[in-house]
């Protein structure tokens, strides 16, 4: 296979405590025949984008995602490496981009692409683009236009202010970089920073680099609480 | 494996639905980057089959002419990337006596089951055909309706009897305009007459040796054998010229598709001993030899580049939309999705 040098990271280190009283994290459900996490893992492996697909699970549950991977998607099962998570999502970005540093050939043009695995309805189109527009700035976020009006109250009592809504966008997954760049940008982070950047587009942001947007679609839902259960299955069709 | 289907949920309204497809059906998978509009899509995006057709066949992903890259290719026949025109008819069976696009029990893409309109198509090996290196993506995508052309005219060259030193087509369309060009290549020696109702579309058949106007056709005109490829309200009026036209034992070879029934003139039917047979969709050979002919005569590639309308980049609904409705404003040619949906 042609060597792509992008690399994908599947988040899936939740620990899925906000589904109620279900015990498995949320992408070990089942959506349709398969788990959530295998339909994300076959829809990055399908699109040969890349050369390496990596899944940060926790740390507990990899042998059953490996199990998962062997029963569901025998096709891919040997492309697909399983590795654990870190506490927090940055600590899972990290640990992907030193499994890629110490397995693949890494180089200043790689791109890593990171995504929800609870988001498994992402289209090919959005991975495509995801890639082309870290390449050409660096960094890029998935995200659609708001639909409802944001309001920001600074005292959880009174409305601050309404932004303008065409300005604002929701954030979606994938998200791309430069592997290098995210790496050198996460490593300079105070301990107090990164308490507060959960989200790695941020981090770029703030250290004033460009973030390029990529259209998302309403399709491409996270699944996080247990009606976005229901919404999933019903957005499959027969 | 997730895959996002655009069907058509009603008249002019195309709806994203999510499918889960069985692993079983993970043979050869295609990512669709052109796909061109048919006429026959354009009668169900607008709503001008019967509403009882409607109501049968949607929803339904439309469009059955594309081409794609290959993803993934589980038989190992072809390789990740390569570009591969997508085949339509789906048989279930095979027939010693009836070729695969005329079995009952085959399905076809975007009648009655979905057609290419989707994320990823999944399809058996030998409904993929390579395409060579020679054709552009825009002409590629319409290889089908070439094929259909193809397939009309291998049937002709079957059944009809030798002497073809005139032949003529009826219709100045798309499908007119392919079945004259296949005839001028693979009967190099024949007088090709076209027959239509516009002059500036006619004025595009340049390879013909004669084109009239269907009002203003010579009384002396005479085919050994005719096409007709108008379909529509044109049928009746084409076929009746036609038989008027042509020669004692001559064949006719119907491709225009007809909504309602279509009077023709038995007596004369009768009298000149006419053989009048129907032709339509292709086979797997069909497109096959379609793309031998364009690698052994590059020109038509040229003439065909003729067909191609308006390219239009769709990545969205609303951009499905635009194109099928941009395609309701055409004069002629063919109107191509950049597919990235």
């Amino acid at each position: 296979m042609t060597k792509t040098n992008a690399f994908a990271a599947i988040l899936a280190g939740g620990s899925g405590t906000r589904m109620g009283n279900m015990e498995k994290p949320k992408q070990f459900l089942m959506l349709g025949e398969k788990p959530i996490l295998i339909h994300t893992v076959e829809k990055f492996c399908i699109s040969n984008c890349f050369d390496a697909v990596v899944v940060l699970c926790p740390e507990t549950w990899l042998r059953q995602t490996q199990d998962l991977l062997k029963k569901h998607c025998p096709a891919f099962a040997d492309k697909v490496v399983v590795t654990a998570g870190g506490v927090t999502r940055n600590d899972t970005v990290m640990n992907a981009i030193e499994y890629f540093e110490q397995n693949c050939e890494v180089d200043a043009e790689s791109i890593i692409v990171t995504h929800d695995a609870v988001r498994p309805f992402v289209s090919q189109r959005i991975i495509e683009e995801n890639i082309v527009a870290a390449r050409a700035h660096g960094a890029c976020d998935t995200v659609i236009p708001a639909t409802d009006t944001i309001v920001e109250s600074r005292n959880a009592e009174t409305i601050s202010a309404i932004p303008d809504r065409r300005n604002l966008y929701q954030g979606q997954t994938p998200q791309s970089f430069n592997l290098n760049k995210l790496k050198e940008l996460m490593e300079s982070l105070t301990e107090e920073e990164k308490g507060i950047l959960t989200d790695a587009c941020k981090i770029f942001v703030l250290r004033g680099q460009d973030v390029a947007l990529v259209r998302g679609d309403s399709s491409n839902m996270k699944i996080t609480y247990p009606q976005d259960m229901r919404l999933a299955q019903a957005l499959l069709g027969e | 494996m997730l895959n996002c289907v655009y069907r058509l949920i009603a008249p002019r309204s195309i709806e994203p639905v999510q499918v889960e497809v069985p692993s079983a059906d993970l043979q050869v998978v295609v990512r669709p980057t052109h796909l061109s509009i048919c006429n026959a899509d354009m009668r169900y995006y607008l709503g001008t089959r019967g509403a009882e057709v409607l109501a049968k066949k949607l929803p339904m992903a439309l469009i059955h002419e594309g081409i794609g890259k290959v993803l993934l290719d589980a038989t190992g026949t072809f390789k990740p990337g390569t570009r591969v025109v997508m085949l339509p008819n789906s048989a279930s069976e095979t027939d010693p006596y009836i070729g695969e696009n005329y079995l009952r029990t085959s399905k076809f893409c975007g009648s009655g089951f979905d057609g290419f309109m989707q994320e990823c198509v999944y399809l058996p090996e030998r409904r993929v055909l390579a395409l060579p290196d020679v054709l552009e993506d825009e002409v590629a995508a319409f290889t089908e309706i070439v094929s259909v052309g193809m397939h009309a005219v291998r049937r002709f060259c079957g059944i009809a009897h030798e002497r073809r030193d005139v032949i003529g087509v009826w219709g100045d369309g798309n499908l007119g305009f392919i079945v004259a060009l296949l005839l001028r290549i693979t009967v190099p020696n024949v007088r090709l007459v076209v027959v239509g109702r516009n002059p500036n579309k006619l004025a595009e058949f340049t390879f013909a040796d004669d084109t009239y106007v269907s009002y203003d056709v010579p009384d002396n005109l005479l085919v050994d054998h005719a096409f007709e490829c108008c379909g529509g309200d044109g049928s009746a009026a084409a076929i009746d010229q036609i038989i008027g036209c042509i020669k004692p034992e001559g064949t006719i070879s119907l491709l225009g598709v007809s909504e309602n029934p279509v009077p023709i003139d038995t007596r004369m039917v009768l009298e000149k001993g006419l053989r009048l047979f129907g032709s339509s969709r292709s086979s797997r050979e069909d497109f096959q030899a379609t793309l031998a002919l364009y690698e052994q005569h590059p020109e038509a590639l040229e003439y065909l580049g003729r067909l191609v309308g308006s390219v239009r980049p769709v990545k969205s609904v609303a951009d499905m939309a635009s194109a099928f409705e941009s395609d309701t404003s055409k004069l002629m040619g063919k109107t191509i999705m950049e597919w990235n949906a």
